[in-house]
């Protein structure tokens, strides 16, 4: 089933130098490229320096070699991989809130639960919130399975990604520390956020 | 140790570093520091425009001409807004400029102080890529860096913003030598060994090869490679805009420009043949006409320094990244020596039928453009540099004054910057002062960016302006003419007396408006040292052919008409 979801998606890892404004550039590039962007997610990695970003795109009409192009012309991306095209673990993290009133209705969605990698990680008297944390199709299966339960309120991170196996997507790459701010007492490099 | 100095010192010691010795700019509060450094250094001359889009423009002029980075310096807000044209024109065309501007003090940044404009935000689609300075300690390696990156690769326009108070901060100041580290930018070189044998099999069994001729090669300074291509294997060169003087004009091989307003024979050959080899272009829709029908028999290989650029417009068999030059260096080995007599005649009888054509190509007492440039031509002996503004003049220019030299013909291709003529004839001019530079012109172009006048005075460029007056937007007329019936809306146009206007400036100026005049109107502006503007008064009506309406195939074209034909009026 995952197959079928990657046929008309790309996604692009981009790792980036953790600076200010360049969250900017990436979306500014999709927006002038006129790219269609289904999520983009930013975060930290082991390395202060370094973010990564996971991209999921519509790849009809362009392939993910060619948006990994676009995204090297930026200075501040260090490296881009097109994992989409390569054995991977990709996850999509929900929090669903539905309707959960009565005894039927919970224990409904309780049994829904038990099929997916998901936990009701809150109930109350009226609502419960569902976590899921799966491939993104799976996301949407659970999404459509707690439909007529009545959904109140989602949200999802988007898609994060990874190569499996032993080909790392990392960079030794280390910032340069300006001479004169070590001899001015000034501290080691500012890491700002994206 | 090194010395204590503020932040405009260190940006000043810093461009001395990269070999900066000319900026165009304007002051302002924002940039007042700086301003108020450059006193300090002399060895730096300082321009100043009349409006910083002249600035942009100037530096982008320099650049084209000399091949070294073009300097631009503004004030924050609307100085820097006013630069915008002049860096997407640099942006669309690969053109290394630098430009520095000031901005509000870091604490004030996002309060809508005055003269605020997010200017790193408003340049960011339009630079290769861009600065806000916020650590002094930064600076010199930012400037290092700008200036790398906006000659290396893909060249383009950097833009840095340095707020005002960072401008008067002090620190010690170290230069930093060695490496230059940036993670990200790692600009291609040289193609990988089967691209190279991908290749060599195309071009060593095609029958009618093409060569497509861009501005890569004058970035890459490929022009004896791609010369030795064409001659070893006997292969026709077609040229973009941008990529005329690529190889000499009247090289047998020359098929001149391609395009939109190229040559029937240029455009012919490229649809009917078997193998296009593209080298540092990119497949503008201006030069392709329509991409469903475009070459449709031929395998296409492409060479070019930007990866992007590879299977971007137009799906290719061989896509090669890396510097032109080294990847033709690559190539040469492996290319076998061919006549292509066959091909080359076949082309040669398009070319003759073009030759029938005059440039007269409407009835009329009146000047024509087209005689115009072609005498200009004639009577510069084809070596001036020529700067041409955006319209009718501009393709009459890439159609009639043939270059043989490298870097001679400065244009806004990919922007098509109407105003761009007269700043970067004036930069051009300034970067190689011992060439005969003309700005060519429109009448309307002229006039968006005239101001220009005044600086080509205070600094006695000896630019020599042309310009075409033919009382309209000739090219929109044109383009309503062909496509809207003739409903000349909003593009007759009204301008000054042109010839009093510069002697206002104190620049010589002359009128013609016969083409006797032209060997003497030469002579004319040769005759002054400084700047010197003559008007061509032309017929109102011209069209520039031939001509393939936008969006149509590329051998659907309007032809020249030839004399005695139906439609020359
Ligand atoms: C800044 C800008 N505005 C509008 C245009 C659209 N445009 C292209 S050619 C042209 C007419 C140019 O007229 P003129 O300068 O008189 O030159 P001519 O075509 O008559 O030689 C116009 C308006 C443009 N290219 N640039």
């Amino acid at each position: 089933m995952s197959d079928q979801a990657e046929k008309t998606k790309h996604i692009l890892v981009a790792l980036v130098e953790n600076k200010p404004g360049v969250l900017n550039r990436i979306a500014s590039l999709f927006r002038r490229r006129n790219f269609n962007v289904d999520s983009l997610t930013v975060g930290r990695t082991h390395r202060s320096h370094i973010s990564r970003m996971t991209i999921v795109m519509d790849g009809s009409g362009i392939s993910g070699r060619r948006i990994a192009a676009n995204l090297f012309k930026l200075i501040n991306v260090i490296d881009v991989a097109v994992v989409s095209e390569e054995p991977h673990v990709s996850r999509d993290l929900a929090l669903i809130k539905v309707r959960a009133n009565d005894a039927d209705a919970r224990n409904h969605l309780t049994q829904v639960c038990d099929q997916y990698p998901a936990h009701i990680v809150d109930i109350g008297p009226e609502v419960a919130i569902v976590q899921i944390a799966a491939q993104e199709d799976l996301v949407e299966m659970l999404i459509k399975e707690l439909e007529p339960l009545g959904i109140v309120e989602m949200v999802r991170t988007g898609v994060v990604a990874m190569g499996r196996g032993v080909r790392i997507l990392d960079s030794p790459y280390e910032p340069v520390i300006p001479a004169t701010r070590n001899s001015n007492g000034n501290g080691a490099y500012q890491v700002y956020g994206v | 140790m090194g010395k204590v100095l503020t932040g405009a010192e260190i940006l000043l010691e810093c461009l001395l570093r990269e070999g900066v010795d000319l900026i165009f700019g304007y002051p302002g509060g924002a940039i007042l520091p700086t301003y108020d450094t450059l006193t300090k250094y002399p060895q730096i001359h300082h321009v100043l425009v009349r409006h910083e889009q002249g600035a942009s423009h100037m530096a982008d002029g320099y650049a084209r001409a000399t091949g070294k980075v073009g300097v631009a310096l503004a004030t924050s807000g609307p100085g820097a807004t006013n630069l915008v044209t002049g860096i997407a024109t640099a942006m669309m065309d690969s053109s290394p400029i630098v430009c520095i501007t000031g901005q509000v003090p870091r604490g004030a940044i996002g309060s809508d102080a005055f003269q605020e404009t997010d200017v790193t935000g408003v340049t960011l689609p339009v630079t290769k890529h861009n600065y806000l300075v916020m650590d002094i300690h930064e600076l010199p390696y930012i400037v290092r860096e700008a200036f790398y990156i906006a000659r290396t690769g893909r060249p383009g326009p950097v833009l840095i913003d340095i707020p005002k108070d960072i401008q008067n901060e002090k620190i010690e100041f170290v230069y930093p030598e060695g490496e230059i580290r940036l993670p990200g930018y790692r600009p291609p070189q040289k193609a990988l060994p089967d691209e190279i044998e991908a290749a060599l099999e195309l071009i060593n069994a095609a029958q009618k090869p093409v060569i497509l001729a861009g501005h890569g090669i004058l970035m890459s300074g490929a022009m004896a490679e791609v010369r030795e291509l064409a001659e070893r294997a006997q292969i026709p060169v077609s040229m973009t805009l941008l990529g005329k003087g690529s190889m000499p004009e009247n090289h047998p091989l020359n098929l001149r420009m391609m395009g939109m307003h190229g040559e029937a024979a240029s455009n012919n050959a490229i649809q009917e043949s078997d193998l296009l080899i593209a080298l540092g272009m990119r497949f503008d829709d201006r030069v392709t006409g329509n991409l469903k029908t475009y070459a449709q028999g031929a395998k296409k290989i492409h060479i070019d320094i930007d990866p992007s650029e590879i299977n971007k417009n137009v799906p290719v068999d061989v896509g090669m990244v890396g510097d032109l030059r080294t990847v033709l260096t690559q190539l040469l080995p492996g290319v076998k020596r061919a006549s292509h007599a066959e091909w080359l005649n076949h082309i040669r009888d398009w070319q003759e039928d073009a030759h029938e054509r005059d440039i007269i190509n409407r009835e009329t007492e009146m000047l024509m453009g087209a005689q115009v440039i072609n005498d200009l031509w004639k009577f510069t002996g084809g070596e001036a540099i020529t700067v041409s503004d955006v319209g009718q003049h501009q393709m009459l220019e890439a159609q009639y004054y043939p270059h043989q030299r490298p870097m001679t013909m400065i244009t806004s291709g990919g922007l098509g910057t109407m105003g761009f003529g007269l700043p970067a004839a004036i930069g051009a001019k300034m970067g190689k002062p011992d060439e005969e530079v003309w700005a060519i012109v429109g009448d309307g172009g002229f006039q968006m960016t005239l101001c220009e006048l005044a600086t080509a005075r205070q600094e006695n460029v000896g630019v020599k302006i042309a310009i075409v007056n033919n009382s309209y937007l000739g090219m929109v007329r044109q383009w309503q003419e062909f496509f809207y019936e003739e409903r000349y809306f909003a593009t007759p146009i009204f301008s000054p007396d042109f010839v009093k206007l510069a002697e206002a400036y104190g620049i010589p100026a002359m009128r013609v408006t016969d083409r006797s005049q032209m060997e003497e109107s030469v002579e004319f502006a040769r005759r002054h040292d400084g700047p010197v503007l003559i008007e061509y008064v032309v017929e109102k009506e011209e069209i520039v052919y031939p001509m393939v309406p936008a969006g149509a195939d590329l051998d659907n074209m309007i032809r020249r008409p030839k004399p005695g034909d139906v439609g020359v009026k």
